[in-house]
């Protein structure tokens, strides 16, 4: 004879299966497509450029302590070079926990482009990044066009000019 | 009796699980600075790392393969 399951069992492994850890998902990122979120919506500290002409921004998530955004950082100070006047527009949003880790950063590695720190981690955990570096390529519209997870160099600047430019000649 | 006491213990067990897994927390990409620091390598000692290593040989008549990619940030 089958024996009925304990209520108390299903109980308990309710109890589990409601408390254990939610795992990170990619799946949950912002994606193509999605609006971004308004970025005079988080307090972010320090100063935004006026977006009002803008017709690329690229809003890329960093931290000090994470290599690859070392990478970056040259290659996105010559696109906002190259793309200077255009209505093109590089805003770097700082994830560290400290202040001082992005000013001896920046002291050591001095950019051209935006960088706001987003002190409270609310926008990057609106955004979700599954990982460091994640930048977005947003259009004139406010939507997210592209986005880039993790930094790969040549291939990422390549990839970078080539949406600008798609983004650019869609914006007259 | 018998029974009933196997029932009851594992409810615990599963009870306790539960309870150790609420202990656990997922580590956001952005929140990995202090799993990036250095002082959270295992080889950021060159020597010590040399001795546990000739241990190891010594040991097992095998070496390397501890290398991974990548720091604890677990960029790109």
């Amino acid at each position: 004879m089958k024996r009925p399951v304990h209520p108390l069992f299903i109980l308990t492994l309710g109890f589990v299966l409601a408390t254990a850890a939610p795992s990170a998902r990619a799946a949950d990122a912002l994606a193509a497509g999605q609006p971004f979120p308004a970025l005079t919506e988080f307090a972010l500290e320090g100063t935004l450029p006026d977006l009002a002409g803008a017709k690329v921004v690229i809003v890329d998530f960093w931290a000090s302590w994470c290599a690859p955004c070392k990478a970056s950082f040259p290659v996105y100070d010559q696109l906002q070079k190259d793309y200077a006047g255009k209505g093109v527009y590089v805003i770097a949003v700082n994830v560290d926990q400290n202040d001082k880790q992005m000013a001896a950063f920046l002291k050591k590695q001095p950019v051209g482009f935006t960088v706001v720190r987003d002190a409270g981690a609310k926008l990057v955990a609106r955004v979700k990044v599954p990982t460091m570096p994640t930048s977005f390529v947003v259009d004139a519209k406010w939507i997210v066009r592209f986005a880039h997870s993790g930094f790969h160099g040549e291939e990422t600047r390549r990839r970078y000019v080539e949406q600008i430019d798609q983004l650019l000649q869609e914006t007259p | 009796m018998h029974r009933r006491r196997a029932t009851i213990a594992a409810i615990l067990a599963v009870f306790a699980v539960g309870l150790a897994l609420t202990g656990c927390t997922t580590v956001q990409p952005w929140e990995r600075g202090n799993l990036a620091d250095a002082t959270m390598r295992p080889d950021r000692d060159p020597l010590q790392a040399s001795m546990t290593e000739h241990i190891y040989f010594s040991r097992e008549a095998s070496s390397g393969g501890r290398g991974v990619g990548g720091g604890g940030c677990g960029c790109n």
